[in-house]
């Protein structure tokens, strides 16, 4: 993929760290203001972290409904890649292109600092590069990063091996460590942790760009 | 008609409450000492310009559905918001 769409709603503040990240590993972003309705010119969408709407109601609640969101749903039923980080895995939990929610964390602090994070998965479009139990230094940034779901979903994830990440050490609460889910086919997921924060050892990790390099090089589908 | 409807939106029984748990540890130390299963929400109040009160509330319970609250993890009850 060489072109990526980094959806901005009003009070996104992760765009620019995504777009960067994206063009260090030699693909162009174009941001996409969250009044699009057309994405046909993308390979890939990334939905980046913030505070869309003011996070007012709940985090996502609100981006949900932004016109933007059914060309994504549109885009991902497709089986175009999508990725959301942080604020965008809650907007996609919420539109129901992931399954289960993000809580406040537990301790009902705002988290902000490295942690490490285990791949479950490669079979998501964010670790098909990565290896199976590979330790990743990653930071967090958030309040509401407790993913959380029922019974039945939680056995579904990990029947389908579409929990991705889990947390070494679970610093909010999340239901099984985990730190990022991807749907059923894998081509959406949404993790907590900024992958796009993590692009270089001189800032204190480069271990997202396994993450970012498996995204960019999945193939362009045809829908 | 307009009526006035308040929606209240808790969190499902069996879903963690960090805010009603912390409520209910500090509880103890302002001296209510009886206080259990504290479960912190949200309530929502508005008007609804409607046929009849059951639309208006028919209404709102939608709207506490697709909006108001995550299904997920929340619970969403409407009711009538007249004082009587």
């Amino acid at each position: 993929m060489t072109r990526i769409g980094v959806v901005v709603f009003p009070g996104s503040n992760c765009e620019y760290d995504a777009a960067a990240a994206v063009s260090q590993l030699g693909a162009t972003a174009e941001f996409v203001w969250h009044s699009a309705t057309d994405l046909s010119d993308f390979d890939g969408i990334i939905l980046p972290g913030g505070f869309a709407h003011g996070d007012y109601l709940r985090p996502g609640a609100l981006a949900r409904f932004s016109p933007v969101m059914e060309v994504v749903a549109r885009f991902a039923e497709q089986g175009g890649a999508v990725l959301g980080i942080c604020n965008g895995f809650q907007v996609l939990t919420e539109a129901g292109l992931l399954p289960g929610a993000l809580q406040k964390n537990r301790g009902l602090t705002f988290l902000c600092q490295p942690t490490t994070l285990i791949v479950e998965s490669t079979k998501s479009v964010l670790t098909r590069l990565a290896t199976r139990g590979q330790e990743l230094r990653i930071p967090i940034n958030h309040f509401s990063g407790a993913y959380t779901c029922d019974d039945a979903t939680y056995a579904a994830l990990e029947a389908n091996d579409q929990i991705v990440l889990r947390y070494k050490e679970n610093p909010n609460g999340s239901r099984g460590d985990i730190a990022g889910v991807a749907n059923m086919a894998g081509n959406v997921v949404g993790l907590m942790p900024h992958p796009e924060r993590a692009m270089s050892t001189l800032l204190g990790s480069a271990d997202g760009r396994v993450l970012l390099e498996s995204f960019l090089s999945v193939p362009v589908s045809a829908g | 008609m307009i009526y006035p409807v308040i929606v209240e939106v808790t969190l499902r029984e069996g879903i963690a409450d960090p805010e009603g748990a912390t409520i209910e540890r500090a509880l103890p130390a302002l001296g209510f000492t009886g206080v259990t299963n504290v479960r912190a929400g949200k309530s929502f109040r508005f008007d609804v310009d409607a046929q009849d009160e059951a639309s208006a509330l028919a209404q709102a319970t939608a709207m506490a559905e697709r909006l108001l609250s995550n299904p997920v993890i929340e619970n969403a009850t409407a009711r009538s918001g007249a004082s009587r």
